[in-house]
C-alpha cells in the first residue's frame, strides 16, 4: 500500500466525489425529466422490493405448477418424459395406474427437487400433454432444509398461473419444516 | 445353394431361406412386423416389400424363397414409398399414447415410423375405438387400439404352445385379438407374446408402469429357474432408484440360442427373479449366541467359520451344497472339502413340491447347475454320508457341525419335524445363502451371498452344456460370491490364496475336471459349449 493510501481520509474523500458525482448527475436528470419535460432524461431509480415490484415478462421461467383437468386430477398422464429430458435430474415421478383405461396412467407420486432444479424448462417443452409449466410468478421459495425444497404433487396442483402483469396468484408455498 | 444379389451384394443362401433371412446375413434390415423366424410366414403386414428382378410390383420378402440368380433390391424409390404407404396405413387407427405406453422406447412402430412414416397425416375421420387395458391372462395386458394385427401372438399359441387361446375377431379395421370364449392366456409360456409383440398392444402386466425402457441397463445371464438353462436378458434400473419401488431388475427377456431355448423362456422363468431385491436378503454376516444374533464384519466370521470347521472330526462335519450354486462356487467347495478331508457331503435335496416338466422347455429339476455338480463331484465321498444321512447322523449327534448352502431343508420331501430335530442337535450350524430361509434363523453362523444376477460365473444345463452368466448390479450389503466366501474361509484353513476372479477359478475347474478339459471361461462367449462327453 502506497503511503497516500495509508492515510484512509484521501480515498475517503475519492469515494464520497463519486458518490457526489451519481448524486447530482441524477438530480440533473430527474430534473430534466420531471421539470423541464425531458422524457428522454432517465434518472435511477430504486425499486423497493418486496413491497413494490416492478411487472415480470410473461415468458418468466417461474416456479412450476401442475395443471389440473376439470375435476382436479393432474392433467399429468406420468409419461416420465420431463424426468428424462431434465439435465438435473430434480424430477421424481412414480406412475400408477388410473382407474379410467381412456387415462390409464397418472402420477402416483411428481416431487420436484428445487434444490436442485436449475429453470431450464425443458420439462414444459417436453411435456405431450401440456400438463407443466413455469407461469407461477412465483420466485421466492426457500426452506431451512434440503427436504423442505421439495415441492409435493399437491403443491404443485394447487398453484394458479400468474397475473398479466405477472403478478403471482397463489401463495408461496411454505415448506412443512418453516412456520409462516 | 441358391446365389443371389441383395442391394449389390452378393451372397449364397440355403435353399428355404426366405429373403428377409438372406438379407439379415448381410446386415440388410428389411423393415417388417408380422414376420418372426419362429413362427410361421403370416404375410400380415406387407411392410417387408422389396423390389425383385424386373418384376413391375414389389413383393413381399418374408414370404419369398431365395432363388438362382434373384436380383433383389430394398431401398429403391418405389420400395420406400411402398414402406410409408403400409405405414400410414398401420397408422390409421393406432392411438397417439406413446406417452402412456409400456412399449414407447422399444416400439416398432415407433422405430419404423421414425424411419419411414409420413410426418403430416392426412387422415381426418375419427379413429376406430376398441377396448383398452384388458387383462388376458396372470401376465399379458391387452390394448386393442393398439394392435396391428401381425398375428405372431396368434400363431404363437396356436404353433409353439399350441394352446390357441388367442384369435382375430370382426372385420376390416374393427377386427382385434381376443381371446376365444372361455378361455384365458395362462398357459406357461404366455408372457412371449408380449416379446413378440411389435407394439404396444400386449404388454406385461408385471412390468406395466414400473419404469420406462430408456432406463433400462441390461446384462447377458442364465436363468436359474431349471436345469434348461434358458439364455436372458437382465434389465435393471439404477438410474431412478425411486421407480419400480427401488428394485433395482425390472424384468428379465429371453436371449436367443439356438441350442437352448431359441427366443423363449417360460412365465415361471421370466417371473422366478424376484427374491432378488426382496426383503428377505441377507446384508451381513451374523453369528448368533444363544439367542441373539450380532451382525459383524467379514474380516470377524471368516476366522471364527474356519476355526470352527477345524475344530472337528472331518466326519463330524456335514456340508449340503447346493445345485443353485456356479460351477465356480462348486470348485472351491469340492478342493475345500477335500482339504479338510470332509467324507459328508451331498447337493441333492428333493423338494417336497414335485416339479414340473413339458416338452417345451420346463425341466422337473428347478436347479441350474444339477449336472455341474454331478461333474464336479459333490457327492459323498466314499464312505460318506447323503444328505438324508447327514440329517439322520445329526439326529443322533453323530454329525455335530453342519454347513447348508442355500438349500431350505424345511421345504424338503423329508419330514419337516426330523429335519427341525436334527437342526437342532447340531453344534454348529453354517447357513450360506442369499435370502433368509427356514433354515437361517437357527444357524449359528450367517454368510450372506450374491444372487447370480450379482456376479458371474457359468452353469451346466442338464444336457452338459456350460453357459456363462455376467454380472449385472452390485451384491446388496455386504454380500459377497459364494466363491468368494468359499475362498477365504479356504484360505484361513490353509488351502492357498483367494482366487481373484471367476475365471481364475474356472481355468483351474478346466485343468482338473475331466468334463471340463478344454474349456475357456472366454470361450464360451453368449451361446456356452458343452462339456466333453463321458
Amino acid at each position: 500500500m502506497r503511503l497516500r493510501q495509508r492515510f484512509y481520509l484521501v480515498e475517503v474523500l475519492v469515494g464520497l466525489r463519486v458518490t457526489a458525482a451519481h448524486f447530482f448527475v441524477n438530480l440533473g436528470r430527474h430534473t430534466a425529466h420531471y421539470v423541464f419535460g425531458r422524457k428522454d432524461a432517465r434518472g435511477a431509480v430504486t425499486v423497493q422490493y418486496p413491497e413494490e415490484r416492478r411487472p415480470y415478462s410473461l415468458r418468466l421461467r417461474s416456479l412450476h405448477r401442475l395443471v389440473r383437468r376439470e375435476d382436479g386430477s393432474p392433467r399429468c398422464v406420468a409419461c416420465m418424459m420431463c424426468e428424462t429430458v431434465c439435465p438435473a435430474h430434480c424430477i421424481y415421478i412414480v406412475a400408477a395406474e388410473h382407474p379410467n383405461p381412456e387415462i390409464e396412467k397418472y402420477p402416483a407420486r411428481f416431487d420436484i427437487d428445487l434444490g436442485k432444479c436449475v429453470f431450464c424448462g425443458y420439462c414444459v417443452e417436453a411435456c405431450p400433454e401440456d400438463a407443466i409449466r413455469m407461469d407461477t410468478g412465483i420466485l421466492e421459495f426457500s426452506s431451512y432444509s434440503r427436504r423442505g425444497m421439495i415441492y409435493t404433487k399437491e403443491t404443485l396442483l394447487a398453484l394458479e398461473p400468474a397475473g398479466p402483469d405477472g403478478t403471482p396468484r397463489s401463495p408461496i408455498p411454505i415448506p412443512a419444516d418453516r412456520t409462516p | 445353394m441358391p446365389k443371389l444379389t441383395i442391394d449389390g451384394k452378393e451372397i449364397e443362401a440355403p435353399a428355404g431361406t426366405n429373403l428377409i433371412e438372406a438379407a439379415r446375413r448381410l446386415g440388410i434390415e428389411i423393415p417388417h412386423y408380422c414376420y418372426h423366424p419362429g413362427l410361421s410366414i403370416a404375410g400380415q403386414c406387407r411392410l417387408c416389400m422389396v423390389e425383385i428382378g424386373n418384376n413391375p410390383r414389389p413383393q413381399i420378402a418374408c414370404n419369398i424363397q431365395v432363388a438362382e440368380g434373384m436380383v433383389v433390391r430394398t431401398e429403391t424409390a418405389k420400395v420406400l414409398a411402398t414402406r410409408q404407404s403400409i405405414m400410414e396405413f398401420h397408422l390409421i387407427n393406432h392411438p397417439l399414447d406413446c406417452p402412456v405406453c409400456d412399449q414407447a422406447g422399444e416400439c416398432w412402430l415407433q422405430i419404423y415410423y421414425m424411419k419411414h412414416g409420413l410426418y403430416e397425416p392426412r387422415m381426418m375421420d375419427e379413429k376406430v375405438h376398441k377396448p383398452k387395458a384388458v387383462p388376458l391372462g396372470p401376465h399379458v395386458i391387452l390394448d386393442a387400439e393398439r394392435c396391428i394385427l401381425c398375428s405372431r401372438c396368434v400363431r404363437f399359441c396356436d404353433e409353439i404352445t399350441g394352446t390357441g387361446e388367442l384369435g382375430i375377431f370382426q372385420r376390416g379395421d374393427h377386427s382385434e385379438i381376443g381371446l376365444f370364449p372361455g378361455r384365458e392366456l395362462s398357459n406357461p409360456y404366455s408372457a412371449n407374446v408380449i416379446d413378440i409383440c411389435p407394439v404396444g398392444a400386449l404388454t406385461d402386466r408385471d412390468f406395466r408402469f414400473a419404469v420406462r425402457v430408456w432406463y433400462l441397463e441390461t446384462a447377458k445371464s442364465i436363468c436359474p429357474g431349471c436345469s434348461r438353462g434358458c439364455n436372458i436378458e437382465v434389465h435393471y434400473n439404477l438410474r431412478r432408484p425411486h421407480h419400480n419401488q427401488g428394485r433395482r431388475v425390472a424384468r428379465l427377456k429371453p436371449r436367443y440360442n439356438r441350442e437352448v431355448n431359441r427366443w423363449w423362456i417360460c412365465d415361471a422363468g421370466r417371473y422366478g427373479y424376484k427374491f432378488v431385491d426382496d426383503p428377505s436378503r441377507l446384508l451381513l454376516p451374523a453369528r448368533r449366541a444363544d439367542t441373539q444374533a450380532d451382525e459383524v464384519v467379514w474380516e470377524e466370521i471368516i476366522p471364527l467359520v474356519a476355526a470352527r470347521l477345524s475344530a472337528y472330526r472331518p466326519e463330524e462335519i456335514g456340508v449340503l451344497a447346493s445345485p443353485q450354486m456356479a460351477n465356480e462356487d462348486l470348485f472351491l467347495l469340492r478342493r475345500l472339502v477335500d482339504h479338510l478331508g470332509i467324507p459328508n457331503v451331498d447337493f441333492r435335496v428333493p423338494s417336497r413340491a414335485s416339479g414340473d416338466e413339458d416338452r417345451i422347455l420346463i425341466k422337473a429339476d428347478k436347479n441350474p447347475n444339477t449336472r455341474g455338480a454331478e461333474l464336479i463331484g459333490l457327492g459323498p465321498r466314499p464312505g460318506g454320508l447323503d444328505a438324508r444321512g447327514v440329517l439322520r447322523a445329526a439326529r443322533e449327534r453323530r454329525i455335530k457341525c453342519l454347513w447348508v448352502l442355500h438349500h431350505d431343508l424345511l421345504l424338503s420331501a423329508w419330514p419337516e419335524e426330523e429335519t427341525r430335530e436334527a437342526l437342532r442337535a447340531l453344534d454348529c450350524l453354517i447357513f450360506q445363502g442369499s435370502n433368509a430361509n427356514g433354515v437361517s434363523p437357527s444357524a449359528h453362523y450367517v454368510l450372506p451371498s450374491a444372487t447370480w444376477v450379482e456376479r458371474e460365473g457359468t452353469f451346466a444345463n442338464f444336457e452338459g452344456r456350460v453357459q456363462r452368466f455376467w454380472k449385472a448390479v452390485e451384491p446388496v450389503g455386504a454380500a459377497l460370491p459364494d466363491w468368494e466366501i468359499i475362498g477365504r474361509i479356504g484360505e484361513a484353513l490353509g488351502m492357498g490364496p483367494l482366487p481373484a476372479t471367476a475365471e481364475a477359478i474356472f481355468k483351474a475347474l478346466a485343468a482338473e475336471v475331466i468334463a471340463f478339459r478344454g474349456l475357456s471361461y472366454r470361450e464360451l462367449r453368449d451361446a456356452g459349449k458343452p462339456v466333453a462327453s463321458s
